[in-house]
């Protein structure tokens, strides 16, 4: 029986790419031992599609010979590992106390009507997820969120119609 | 930013790199840990405990493991705190020279920069200046004929609040779950991979290089108060010009507030603010012109320096609210892993949302204060609850009219 599901396991694998393959050999040069590689390659197969399935962490497991339940247990622990699916666009929500103060829930609350979504989800077009995310050490520029990795600050509702616009061309 | 990040051409201009021409000039790492034990320096991370005497604790000597590990804390991410973010983005070699001083005095060969995953822009300035410095002959082998050698690993990480504590921090740093590890022992003695580890935050190795370049005296000279050096100051919520400056330790809070902040936007009055953070308790008005020292804002101000970025709550915006949201805040980032922390935060959480909605009880207002020392110090098994009980039990006990108001009126009476 555990031969079995362990062939199952393998068997819904997917194949790490050959990028992927080479970025996660040059980080084994940097740490000791592959444990800590694995988080490295959580972060590295999510660069590169997106998010990380559960076909790819089983490829990580076990392409590092790491156990499946432990690479689990680090994937769901860290809040910048997609264990679903995102959209094109991360939004990550400062929802923390100096942004709150300056009134960033007004903003936030302007953001999830314009794009029809709350935390956690994505639009239907594919092209934000919202997720909070605690201080963002911007706080002279309260409110703020940043988007892929771009900062975006002095938040106000006029500049979130901006923003919306800037990532939807730019994926047109 | 007010300004590109200096390049190392323009910072070796400035004096950058010197203490480590003094250094080879013949410091021994005895010689530099006496150094910085005499300066006064005062770890910048949040705790304040002195530097030099951390580093002492690392063991030496032949029977000493001969591999140790410098760690920069570099997970900036306490509500309210954006100073180690500025420093890297804005004067990334100040950072690296103070390293290597740290790396050398304990023998450490490899140091990892533990970064914030969403510091993008550190991620930029960082990688730049590394490259530069082992261009240089900074990092490498043998850095500037002393025989000893350095490298330096930058690490983003993949989230979490946690990670700011040491010991979490080098789990995640392991691949492991960012969960803190029981003390002692301690990271000087068993740290990352079980080998002599010093965690230092990013603003307290920034304070090396001046003190070995220009010597204990000067340092000293710069404090205004009891404590030595310079501190990173911030100010943020609703005054006239929120950031951070650089100023000697010993300045007023009214200084950094009104002088330097502009005081508070127009038609709004200072309520209270948290000193270093949001893991700090609230003080009021009246301890204005206390000194930003650390032990006189614990003595006299019942709170704490922590990590020196100010968070200000103006009087039309409600306590209870802010509170909320901190606890809020704490109860999300709590790793699971002891009991008060785990199941107290979201209690807390629970009974704030209640009294956002109307709902908050004169049952709940006791379970508040009961909870502020269920989760206090020595309860939990790291001090990420203890920190939320700051704001919570200071909350509690100077803005008790607003909670009652809450719940009398069955509403937020700051909202219209």
């Amino acid at each position: 029986m555990s031969s079995q599901v362990i062939a199952s396991t393998k068997n819904r694998a997917r194949v790490l790419t050959e990028a992927e393959i080479s970025e996660i050999e040059h980080e084994k040069t940097l740490y000791p031992d592959n444990q800590a590689v694995g988080l490295e390659a959580l972060k590295i197969v999510q660069n590169h599609q997106g998010w990380v399935s559960d076909e790819s962490l089983l490829a990580i497991a076990e392409y590092l010979d790491l156990s499946v339940a432990d690479l689990e247990g680090v994937a769901t622990f860290f809040n910048l590992i997609y264990r679903q699916p995102v959209g094109r666009n991360v939004i990550l929500y400062c929802d923390s106390v100096s942004c709150w103060i300056c009134r960033g829930d007004d903003i936030k609350n302007y953001l999830s009507e314009r794009l029809s979504i709350d935390y956690g989800q994505t639009t239907e077009d594919n092209e934000f997820t919202l997720i909070p995310v605690p201080c963002l050490g911007d706080c002279n520029n309260a409110p703020v969120m940043m988007v892929g990795q771009d900062l975006h600050r002095n938040l106000t509702k006029a500049g979130i119609d901006e923003i919306i616009d800037q990532y939807r061309n730019k994926n047109a | 930013m007010s300004r590109p990040p200096l390049d190392i051409g323009a910072y070796e201009a400035n004096d950058g790199y010197q203490s480590l021409h003094k250094i080879a000039a013949g410091m021994s790492a005895a010689d530099v840990l006496e150094t910085i034990k005499s300066s006064g320096l005062k770890g910048r991370g949040g705790a304040g405990f002195p530097t030099g005497l951390k580093w002492s604790f690392v063991p030496q000597g032949e029977s000493s493991p001969q591999q140790k590990y410098l760690v920069v804390n570099a997970d900036e991410m306490e509500p309210g705190t954006f100073k180690d973010r500025l420093l890297m983005e804005g004067d990334p070699h100040l950072l690296l020279e103070g390293m290597i001083i740290s790396a050398y005095t304990i023998g450490a060969s490899i140091a990892y920069i533990f970064l914030r995953g969403e510091y993008h822009g550190s991620v930029k300035t960082l990688k730049k200046a590394i490259a530069e410095a082992y261009e240089k002959g900074y990092l490498g082998s043998d850095i500037l004929g002393t025989g000893y050698g350095l490298d330096i690993i930058l690490h983003t990480s993949a989230g979490r609040y946690i990670c700011g504590e040491e010991t979490a921090l080098l789990n995640a740093l392991e691949g492991k779950r960012a969960n803190p590890r029981a003390k002692p022992p301690f990271p000087q003695v068993s740290g990352l991979w079980g080998k002599p580890t010093i965690v230092n935050n990013v603003e307290t190795l920034c304070n090396l290089p001046g003190i070995i370049t220009y010597g204990i005296d000067w340092y000293q000279g710069l404090g205004q108060g009891a404590d030595a050096g310079t501190k990173m100051f911030g100010v943020s919520g609703r005054v006239k010009n929120p950031g951070v400056w650089e100023m000697p330790l010993g300045v007023t809070i009214r200084e950094l507030l009104e002088d330097k902040a502009g005081g508070m936007q127009d038609g709004l009055g200072l309520k209270a603010f948290l000193p270093g953070g949001g893991s700090t308790d609230f003080m009021l008005p009246e301890h204005l012109d206390l000194a930003l020292d650390y032990d006189e804002i614990s003595q006299k101000g019942g709170s704490r320096l922590a990590t020196g970025t100010m968070i200000v709550l103006d009087d039309q915006t409600c306590p209870v609210g802010m509170i909320g949201n901190l606890m809020k805040f704490f109860a999300h980032e709590s790793c699971g892993f002891c009991t008060p922390c785990r199941d107290g935060l979201p209690w807390v959480d629970t009974i704030f949302r209640d009294f956002e909605a109307g709902r908050g009880s004169e049952k709940d207002l006791s379970i508040l204060k009961e909870q502020v020392d269920y989760m206090g110090p020595g309860r939990t098994f790291c001090a990420l609850a203890p920190g939320a009980t700051a704001p919570l039990g200071s909350g509690l006990k100077y803005f008790e009219d607003d909670f009652k108001e809450h719940i009398q009126q069955k509403r937020c009476t700051y909202r219209n």
